[in-house]
């Protein structure tokens, strides 16, 4: 073991020296482990919620505080914003400064739009009644566990969203590299993942 | 990546630049275990106040009166202050010492050394984990001057005691600063986790395969991952229970409680899933603490055995096995809180299976000492501490993971007992151990041999004396954290050994004396270190100039030929070839 396979190492990615193991550098790399604990922190929250709910008799139909169709609309908005980022990826490593710009501006405004129309949906509810510790609907925990999950991931795209902003104005100063613009695209996109979860596990179930 | 910094010259930083806010992770490791010497004094001394309740229950002191205003007022200790003593005690101890003096402090300062890195792959995240440590320490620590005292509801915090603020005392401001307190804390160690993980997968020196890495590097790999993986959980918990403490929602809190005869207005929630979220944190912070431990005592036995380190992949294997297993093997901590008989065999099960790989590192171990000319140096004498404590107690471990057995035990002095061996012991016995080893490299002198030799043998003895009587105060039933056994009749007669541990106590708090002094007075006053490799040892740390800069290395980083554990090797000239020594056939004179 000790002196064997010299030859082998040089093929080897996890050989050491200037070979990166999974080929991404050590930003890239870390955004993906935080990347990875961040989406267990929502998992830790929404198996909270899935306890409290499965330990109470009953449960609202979500259909009747929610507007499906606008939660719906919220959904694509990100979805969408995603998929701008990507393309603004992919501009971004073909050197097309122009059409990273736009794309990442687009994305921005996916951004906007959706937190635009989370602030309707909070205040809609808490219109209707909804608080932290009651609701007109029983269950006290089902709305504490919508402003604390919903809340939490609000936080996470309003971070995403000035996170975009940042590159994108460096962008313009002509700072941003490539490298830059995929790292605020993997966090952004699983921003966006998160809520599919969110949207599955809240919503619909 | 190799060069992406520059060798700094000593001279041309500031003060602050050096010692402050320093980039440089040699300083930062040193900085983090100052900090956990302060804390583990901190903590030490709540210890031996808990130890003076039970070894001399309501003895009355005026100095006491006069130190303590509330928490002693009459001179005599109240129930509310011991309470918040061994909750303090455990927090300090498990977070703010056993998990930032092996982990971040030994961590910092190693990991870049020993894989041949000029330092870690994000210098800056490094100084804001330190300086996001530091806050959540002090923030803890003045939990003590704050109204109603310091949080009183276990180092578990387990509500409704942790979620209702008008519960205790200490459920009041104190359980507050708690939770913040952590929340840096988790705060700083995913910080310190990233850089590690990323470090040790991107920044190897050339030739430095995986699985030529010393074990304790492999050791520290595993805990940057599993303290990545597992303190999410903690925070979530620790977000939920402050919406249920500040806002009055009730994740925790199921319906129908009353605080005196008022009627809690809270329903639907459940203490059980805090416990659910805190101990999925709770089994892999064990291995947190003492993976380290063990990578050090592997190193450390290897070195001073003279010999190749026992079955190096099988011990790789076996601490990614202890791992994985620590993550389904939680429910452990609550076979009596309320589970499906079914689902705690299930964890009995797995429990049971962390015996497998333990017992493969112990086996190692003991073949590596098997028939050795023993160097017995103090880091020897205490990584040798470690195998017996771990034994020890990871014997005890198969007696509570047992779900049949733990329903007696449960909450017991087997329980304190347990522990303190197995995660406190190997924790604190390997922080122990590397200071001894690495100070040379650290500092560039040697700490006093005699004064190091006494300390172990204090340690040792004592830690025995007070902790294995506790497994007879277990089975006797005297139950963990009871303020004063002598409330019931069967326990009284068991004071003459609750006294005996007490003073064992009282021992084994002052020798840490001894090593603090030796610490600081060695730093300045201890014997000059001549080669920059005292202990002849193989790892690539100690291919370092004596006194290293930013940068670690002044020329090209070593290229790395071999596995850290040539000793006795057929080609070596001595009886080790240090990592760095290029194959014989390869070399051209």
């Amino acid at each position: 073991m000790s002196e064997t396979g010299a030859a082998q190492l040089a093929d080897s990615p996890w050989g050491g020296g200037e070979k990166l193991p999974f080929d991404i550098g050590w930003q890239k790399l870390m955004m993906w482990i935080f990347v990875i604990t961040d989406a267990l922190l929502f998992a830790g929250l929404l198996v909270g919620y899935g306890f409290v709910r499965a330990a109470s008799p009953a449960w609202p139909d979500q259909n009747i505080p929610f507007d499906m169709n606008f939660i719906t609309f919220m959904t694509f908005t990100l979805i969408a914003s995603s998929f701008a980022m990507a393309c603004a990826v992919a501009a971004a490593h073909q050197g097309n400064k122009k059409h990273a710009s736009m794309f990442l501006w687009l994305t921005i405004v996916g951004g906007f739009i959706f937190l635009g129309s989370q602030v309707y949906e909070w205040s809609h509810f808490i219109h209707e009644g909804a608080r932290l510790t009651s609701n007109p609907w029983g269950v006290a925990n089902f709305s504490a566990s919508f402003f604390v999950i919903t809340g939490f991931h609000g936080m996470h795209v309003t971070t995403g969203v000035i996170i975009l902003l940042c590159v994108a104005i460096r962008l313009k100063m002509g700072k941003a590299t490539a490298m830059g613009i995929e790292n605020a695209g993997l966090y952004w996109h699983f921003v966006d993942l998160v809520w599919v979860f969110v949207f599955a596990l809240f919503y619909l179930v | 990546m190799s060069d992406g910094h520059d060798d700094h010259g000593h001279g041309k930083q500031s003060f602050i630049s050096k010692y402050v806010f320093s980039f440089d992770h040699k300083m930062i490791g040193k900085q983090y275990l100052s900090l956990v010497m302060f804390m583990a004094v901190i903590g030490g001394a709540l210890a031996m106040l808990v130890r003076l309740q039970l070894g001399y229950p309501g003895m009355h002191s005026e100095f006491w009166a006069k130190l303590f205003p509330t928490g002693m007022a009459s001179g005599v200790m109240t129930p509310e202050f011991y309470v918040m003593l061994f909750t303090m005690h455990g927090t300090i101890m498990v977070f703010f010492v056993l998990s930032l003096g092996p982990v971040s402090g030994f961590g910092n300062y190693l990991i870049p050394l020993q894989i041949g890195a000029r330092d870690m792959a994000f210098p800056f995240l490094n100084m804001m984990s330190f300086w996001t440590a530091l806050p959540g320490a002090i923030i803890i620590l003045i939990s003590f001057l704050v109204e109603g005292g310091a949080a009183a509801s276990g180092w578990t915090a387990y509500p409704p005691l942790s979620a209702i603020r008008s519960a205790i005392p200490g459920s009041a401001l104190g359980q507050t600063l708690w939770l913040v307190g952590m929340i840096f804390f988790v705060a700083s160690f995913t910080m310190g986790g990233l850089n590690f993980v990323v470090t040790i997968i991107n920044m190897r020196a050339k030739g430095l395969t995986m699985m030529r890495l010393p074990l304790t590097t492999w050791a520290q790999f595993i805990v940057g991952i599993l303290g990545l993986l597992s303190f999410p959980a903690l925070a979530a918990g620790a977000i939920l229970l402050t919406f249920d403490r500040s806002m009055g929602t009730s994740f925790f809190l199921p319906h129908g409680m009353f605080i005196g005869d008022t009627l809690l207005p809270n329903s639907g929630g459940s203490p059980l899933l805090w416990q659910h979220l805190f101990w999925f944190l709770g089994h892999p912070e064990v291995y947190i603490i003492m993976l380290p431990a063990l990578g050090f005592t592997s190193d450390i036995l290897s070195t001073f055995t003279r010999r190749p380190i026992f079955g190096y992949r099988s011990m790789v294997y076996a601490m990614c096995a202890i791992g994985f297993l620590s993550f389904i093997v939680w429910g452990h901590h609550m076979f009596i809180s309320g589970m499906s008989p079914f689902l705690g065999t299930m964890f009995t099960m797995t429990t049971l299976c962390i015996a497998v790989p333990s017992a493969v590192k112990t086996f190692n171990w003991l073949a590596t000492l098997w028939k050795a000319k023993i160097r017995f140096t103090t880091p020897m004498l205490f990584a040798l501490g470690i195998v017996s404590l771990f034994v020890t107690g990871g014997l005890t471990g198969i007696f509570l993971g047992t779900n049949a057995v733990d329903i007696q035990l449960h909450d017991t002095y087997f329980v304190v007992a347990h522990f303190h061996f197995i995660m406190a012991g190997a924790g604190l016995f390997g922080m122990f151990a590397a200071i001894y080893y690495w100070y040379p490299k650290m500092f560039g002198r040697h700490m006093n041999e005699s004064l190091a030799k006494i300390h172990f043998w204090f340690t040792f003895t004592t830690y025995y004396g007070v902790f294995f009587p506790m497994h007879y105060l277990g089975i006797a039933g005297m139950m963990r954290r009871i303020y004063d056994p002598n409330t019931y009749d069967y326990l009284k007669p068991l004071q003459p050994v609750n006294t005996f541990i007490t003073i064992c106590a009282f021992i084994l708090g002052a020798s840490q004396i001894i090593i603090l002094v030796n610490y600081f007075w060695s730093m300045f006053m201890g014997k000059k270190v001549e080669s920059e490799n005292p202990w002849e040892a193989n790892t690539l740390e100690w291919s370092l100039p004596i006194e290293p800069g930013h940068g670690n290395w002044p020329g090209e980083i070593p290229e790395v030929h071999r596995w850290p554990y040539d000793y006795q090797h057929p080609d070596a000239e001595g009886d080790f070839i240090p990592q760095w020594v290029p194959p014989k056939k390869a070399v051209t004179k």
